[in-house]
């Protein structure tokens, strides 16, 4: 096994090129844990990306928020961060621990694909877009696109995870996330809601309740169309319809961190309250 | 750079890793091969924290990071802590509050707190909360350990003032 040390995206790219199946590793917060059980010890070659300067850190690019694949969660807590994508920096914080979060990336987070990664249902909802470089060019995949199954992404031999694309959105943001307890817990079903005030359209991401983050058209239309945008209020029915048809959209399995029912019922309330604090509840 | 030859910085001092295997975390190269058995391994799996180190100015999982990856930066021990022979405020405060029990999350905790007082001396209970979040205590119940953060954060005001 050999280690190269990327110290730059070129240096990264040229090494992948020349070994195409290396194993990328960024925080190693998931790749560590596979690796001290002894899954991995046929590996040939590493690049660690973690000192790669152009992964670090996010940027405004005019309407469109830029994040680098190696941005950690420590950073995506931080306040600058979370007035641009507040509920990115909302999952961001629960995360893990401390320790996790001043080790493990967005990039990471994307190459691990499961299902109950944090991040994926506010990418899913913020409609962000995963951008892809390899020796050979670029390429761009919606995030629905780019995961594609129970930790499984469409990132080619080759290609590295480069950066993370965010549309600008005005309006409220919320991330939730249902654990036995605050610190140190993997999801048993997450949710985010966008609100996004200039198109009067919401977006919701759910996850942890499928095999992929879920998109709930039919929840979101209900909503979108049912607001009073110029009041910013919503009537008890709607919420109710919405939070019935988030629930009837989810996808969930029962496994030893809960079950299906139980996840259904937790999205249709985290869709009913995110809403409700999004929009006043108009009284009857 | 390739290598299963490579140097660590720990507390202030150079040391050459040889013949390893690279998929060697830097906790086992820490305990096994430096004789700095300071960081503890109870999960490695990043769950509780007992391997809490510093590099550069992070408090990270030593059980998760890739031994070989760690060269050009300084890692901090718990060894490191102290000079030799003398304990940090923290370390004081631990003992006259009686947060230690069997220990063994001791040294995880201490380089912990350590970095949050450098970063806020006034750590409001939540905050401290969250700063151990993810340094497991199967003894002590905490109370003592809170306590023992209490009386360090004063030790470094006053210290500071
Ligand atoms: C104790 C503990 C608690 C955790 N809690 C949570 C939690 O609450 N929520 C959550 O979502 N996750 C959690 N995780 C999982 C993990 O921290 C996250 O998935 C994190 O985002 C992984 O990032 P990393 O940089 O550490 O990835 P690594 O472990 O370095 O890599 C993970 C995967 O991504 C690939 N990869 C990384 N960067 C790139 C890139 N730039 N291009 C292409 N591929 C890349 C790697 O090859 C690998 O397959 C936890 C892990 C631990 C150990
Ligand atoms: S040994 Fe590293 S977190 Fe438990
Ligand atoms: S004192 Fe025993 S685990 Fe904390």
């Amino acid at each position: 096994m050999s280690i190269t040390i990327a110290r730059s995206l070129d240096h990264a790219l040229t090494t992948l090129h020349e070994n195409p199946d290396a194993l990328i590793l960024a925080g190693g917060t998931d790749l560590m844990v596979q690796i001290n059980r002894g899954y991995l010890n046929e590996l040939s070659t590493v690049i660690a990306v973690n000192r790669i300067p152009e992964l670090q850190g996010w940027k405004q690019q005019d309407d469109t928020l830029v994040l680098g694949a190696g941005l950690t969660y420590a950073e995506m807590e931080k306040s600058d961060f979370a007035a641009v994508a507040p509920a990115l920096a909302q999952a961001a914080r629960t995360v893990g621990s401390p320790q996790i979060r001043n080790a493990g990336t967005l990039g990471g987070n994307l190459g691990t694909a499961s299902p109950a990664g944090d991040t994926l249902p506010v990418l899913a909802a913020l409609d962000a877009v995963i951008c892809l470089r390899s020796a050979q060019g670029a390429r761009r995949l919606p995030i629905l696109e780019f995961i594609t199954g129970v930790k499984n992404n469409a990132r080619q031999p080759g290609e590295l995870i480069e950066e993370v694309h965010i549309p600008a959105a005005q309006g409220h943001q919320e991330f939730c996330k249902i654990g036995p307890r605050n610190a140190m817990v993997i999801s048993v079903a997450s949710l985010a809601l966008i609100v996004d005030q200039q198109n009067k359209k919401v977006r919701l991401g759910l996850g942890t309740v499928g095999p992929v983050p879920l998109r709930p058209a039919e929840a979101e239309e209900h909503l979108s169309t049912n607001v009073n945008w110029a009041a910013n209020t919503v009537s008890a029915a709607t919420l109710d319809q919405f939070s019935t048809l988030a629930a009837a959209a989810a996808r969930p399995i029962d496994d030893h961190r809960g079950t299906a029912a139980y996840r259904r019922h937790a999205i249709g309330v985290m869709a009913r309250r995110t809403a409700a604090r999004a929009f006043t509840e108009e009284t009857a | 750079m390739t290598t299963n030859h490579y140097t660590l910085k720990v507390n202030g001092k150079e040391h050459q890793v040889a013949d390893a295997w690279a998929g060697e975390s830097l906790l086992w190269v820490l305990r096994e091969r430096l004789g700095l058995p300071g960081a503890k391994n109870a999960c490695e799996e990043g769950e509780c924290g007992s391997c809490s180190v510093r590099i550069d100015d992070e408090v990270v999982c030593g059980c998760l990071v890739l031994a070989a990856t760690a060269v050009d930066c300084e890692i901090t021990t718990i060894e490191g802590l102290a000079p030799e022979g003398e304990l940090v405020d923290v370390q004081e405060a631990f003992i006259e509050a009686g947060a230690v029990q069997c220990g063994f999350c001791t040294p995880g905790l201490l380089v912990t707190i350590d970095k949050l007082l450098e970063t806020n001396n006034q750590p409001d209970d939540l905050t401290v909360r969250e700063a151990i979040s993810g340094n497991l205590c199967r003894c002590t119940g905490y109370g003592r350990i809170l306590e023992a953060v209490n009386l360090a954060a004063a030790k470094r005001r006053e210290a500071t003032s």
